[in-house]
């Protein structure tokens, strides 16, 4: 117990480290313009590297994720919106390669499901206090007095 | 003291629970059995899993590819060595009977496992057309000299611009077109025995 908290608490400590960890070494890769690399940086981050699958081609060093990087960054220089981008690259690997599901009649259950839990939850809560048996009714003056002379007794 | 339990709920006052019922009782015994079969539910999915697992009907690691039931995209690409000429998109249209558009490179392990039922396919007489996927001409054309040419046209793509145009990500790749030049069917990885009697033939005598 105490163990894997501490190994918890490890890990947790180690991806403070590895979050910035962008793959991109190459500045020549980089826009130079600024508002538009971290528009393409913030695109990228939301676009799933299909050769590593659970990293972003942002952080992803295959050669596929560089390739897309870059145009990314031609399609955001040649004024492209994020959702053209975005679009341009689903128009060829699918929904698969956004890392945020869009909100589809496939993914209603995946994006509902906290909804959905709070609300059995509360359902479950509500339902077993029903079932309580509410407090009994505080004894009467005459009660009082018979339970007096009992004790008393 | 409203909230504290009482000692004084006897059967002659209102509103206590009378706990002696057989019904909820045995209402309350099955419910013991809900996380059981909660368990046998999740069980039966897993099995599913498995099962889609080692037939191939479930990966979650598969990239679907949109551009199947349409049209191919519009390229051109310079030719592979030993062929002369490359090949475009207008080359796929003007065939006029489906055949195989198949991905591969020379740095690509599984592509020397696919080469012989690639060559199989060949003399079975299906025309496959080969793009040499991000590979340098002269190394390409060793792969073809060592593991065999099956191509009935060789293009190459090292830039790897055109290929992310038909959603390949990764070699080998295969894709059916049909006569009007529409994407009818994709295959990431290594073509195997059992995917080319299960699913290309079928494919090509449907639009044969």
């Amino acid at each position: 117990m105490l163990r894997s908290g501490f190994f918890v608490a490890a890990m947790l400590a180690l991806s403070c480290f590895a979050a910035p960890a962008f793959a991109i070494s190459d500045p020549a890769e980089m826009l130079p313009n600024r508002a538009q690399e971290l528009r393409a940086e913030a695109i990228g981050g939301q676009l799933r590297c299909l050769v590593c699958q659970n990293q972003s081609i942002e952080d992803s060093n295959a050669d596929l994720a560089r390739d897309l990087r870059r145009i990314v960054r031609s399609r955001v220089a040649a004024g492209d919106s994020d959702r053209q981008v975005i679009g341009w690259v689903v128009a060829r690997y699918g929904d698969f390669v956004r890392l945020r599901p869009p909100f589809r009649p496939l993914t209603w259950l995946l994006w509902l499901s906290p909804a959905l839990a709070v609300g059995l939850g509360t359902a479950a809560v509500l339902i077993a206090r029903r079932r309580h048996p509410p407090p009994p009714a505080p004894l009467s003056d005459d009660e009082r007095a018979k339970l007096a002379e009992l004790l008393r007794g | 003291m409203p909230g504290s339990p009482s000692p004084f709920t006897g059967e002659g006052r209102g509103g206590g629970e009378t706990p002696a019922d057989p019904g909820t009782i045995r209402r309350r015994r099955l419910l013991l059995f809900a996380p059981l079969g909660i368990a046998a539910v999740a069980g039966a999915g897993f099995l599913a899993m498995l099962r889609g697992l080692s037939t191939g009907s479930f990966d979650p690691r598969g990239v679907p590819n949109p551009r199947i039931g349409h049209r191919i995209p519009d390229f051109s690409l310079p030719p592979q060595p030993p062929a002369a000429q490359g090949f475009s998109s207008a080359d796929l249209l003007a065939a006029g009977r489906p055949l195989l558009v198949n991905f591969f490179a020379s740095w690509c392990v599984p592509c020397i496992a696919e080469a012989p039922l690639l060559m199989r396919l060949k003399n079975d007489g299906v025309p496959i057309w080969g793009v040499a996927y991000k590979d340098a001409a002269p190394a390409a054309a060793g792969f073809l000299a060592r593991a065999g040419d099956p191509y009935a046209r060789l293009a190459r793509d090292e830039p790897g611009r055109v290929a992310i145009d038909w959603g390949v990500y990764g070699v080998p790749e295969t894709y059916v077109v049909d006569r009007n030049g529409i994407v009818r069917w994709r295959w990431a990885g290594p073509l195997t025995d059992d995917v080319i009697a299960q699913q290309l033939q079928p494919l090509l005598r449907k639009y044969a």
